[in-house]
């Protein structure tokens, strides 16, 4: 694959700085998370988490089920502020 | 993973990184780090990303600002191949009470001594800055210009990185299980990955330090509690600088990549280092923004997280070493602010460690002073 591929369309990061980061020892999603911001944006890692993740696991020779993702953190999906404060009023 | 070290610093997040390179960089050989998860995954990694010279004691002021003043050169002077992204757009303190105004007041003469270039503002300008915010249920405000936006995992990494290059060995998903104390003086460091044996000690585990002063049998006065904070959808720019209020408990900023972050804290939460998140919190934050800056309830919320402020009777940070455990350091207590004072953290406690002549005086941070109860009391903690 094209190392210039976008992999995480929220943040704009390629492929080659995900696997560079790896190479750098950023092991885990997490810490590839803190440097590139990875799966921090509007999809919350819903496109771009199961490439990374695979990327990792290539890389270390682990099971891809064994590579931990990010936590879940809610919401499930982006809620506006006002509808929660209307909500939380009634 | 060295199994002997000169010292050893428990805790990798800005505290921990900080006080490794100073140490490396002042010539100490054989520092070794360890971090029960990854890097900044800690407090500094769940932090507002935000850093301020408004504070209201001189402590907090004097340490704010020279950490500020390392911050703006942190690129260049830790060599850092990415950017730990500065943005010093200000930070915008608002008071809805009269109370609070003249705290605003104190806190100003003090930081004014202590070269702070902070200013007591009308509800007029303070909308000249930030046009869209609710002046009607608001008294005044105060204003520095010198604070902002700094990225926390990128500062860290900074650190970390420079830290590294000086020979630092740093060991994640690494826990220190037991401190080994012989004679009245640490000998070693027990983790789920082997001992190390060492004569030196750093405690920078904030939120959880508590636990690492109870193996050397020493009591600390502090608690960790959480906070919450979440993160909306980037939008184009629409606010410089960060919007704090103590009494409507709220601060909200625009991150450099367009997202509002903007986090709160409770008093009555449970003490028991839970970072799980809350719906009560994104309800109460959600009915806060859309009374203080309306147009950013239109923003989608997209993350909620927490992290654990260490807390100190006087919301400043312990920097000392015991009394009773010859060499076990602490660099504790940060109450929410321990991501702002990172680099003097680093600076005063390798100099402590080093027995060199202290850059700033932190002996008023000692961990006595509890006992005496004169406390001079942060009154500004979000």
């Amino acid at each position: 694959m094209d190392e210039n591929t976008i992999i995480c369309r929220c943040s704009d990061v390629t492929l080659k700085e995900v696997r560079e980061l790896i190479s750098e020892g950023y092991v885990t999603f997490d810490e590839i998370k803190r440097i590139t911001r990875i799966g921090m944006g509007p999809c919350q890692g819903k496109t771009c988490g199961q490439l990374v993740m695979r990327e990792i696991a290539n890389a270390t020779g682990q099971n891809i089920k064994d590579v931990k993702f990010q936590t879940n953190r809610p919401p499930v999906v982006g809620v506006k502020l006002g509808l929660i404060a209307e909500e939380g009023r009634r | 993973m060295k199994n002997i070290a000169d010292v050893v610093i428990i805790g990798g997040g800005i505290s921990g990184c900080s006080t490794a390179y100073n140490l490396a960089k002042k010539g100490v050989k054989n520092i070794v780090v360890i971090e029960k998860n990854y890097i900044c995954s800690g407090s500094t990694g769940r932090c507002g990303a935000g850093v301020r010279m408004q504070w209201g004691t001189e402590m907090n002021c004097k340490i704010a600002k020279q950490s500020i003043e390392f911050y703006e050169h942190a690129n260049e002077i830790l060599e850092y191949d990415r950017d730990v992204d500065f943005k010093q757009s200000g930070y915008l303190l608002i008071a809805d009470t009269d109370k609070e105004i003249e705290q605003f007041k104190k806190n100003i003469e003090v930081q004014h001594a202590c070269g702070i270039p902070s200013k007591m503002l009308t509800l007029e300008e303070a909308r000249e800055i930030v046009p869209y915010l609710n002046t009607s249920i608001l008294k005044g405000a105060a204003f520095c210009e010198k604070d902002g936006f700094l990225n926390p995992f990128h500062t860290t990494d900074a650190f970390y990185k420079a830290a590294k290059r000086l020979g630092v060995e740093f060991n994640t998903f690494t826990e220190a299980t037991g401190i080994r104390v012989e004679k009245g003086r640490v000998t070693g460091v027990e983790t789920n990955k082997g001992f190390i044996s060492t004569n030196i000690v750093v405690n920078a585990a904030n939120a959880y330090s508590k636990n690492l002063c109870n193996m050397v049998n020493l009591d600390i006065p502090v608690y960790s509690e959480r906070h919450q904070i979440l993160v909306t959808e980037p939008v184009e720019p629409m606010q410089g600088p960060m919007v704090m209020a103590f009494g409507l408990n709220l601060y909200v900023q625009q991150s450099p990549e367009g997202s509002f972050i903007m986090g709160r804290g409770d008093v009555n939460e449970p003490r028991d280092l839970r970072i799980t998140s809350s719906w009560h919190f994104i309800e109460e934050m959600a009915k806060t923004i859309d009374m203080v800056l309306p147009p950013i309830s239109k923003l989608r919320v997209i993350r909620q997280w927490a992290g654990l402020y260490n807390m100190t009777p006087d919301k400043q940070p312990i920097y000392d070493k015991s009394e009773e455990v010859e060499g076990f350091y602490i660099a504790v207590g940060f109450s929410g602010h321990g991501f702002m004072f990172g680099p003097i953290t680093g600076i005063v406690m390798s100099e402590m460690i080093l027995g060199e002549k202290p850059t700033i005086d932190v002996s008023m941070l000692n961990l006595n002073r509890f006992k005496t109860g004169k406390l001079l009391l942060e009154p500004s903690v979000v």
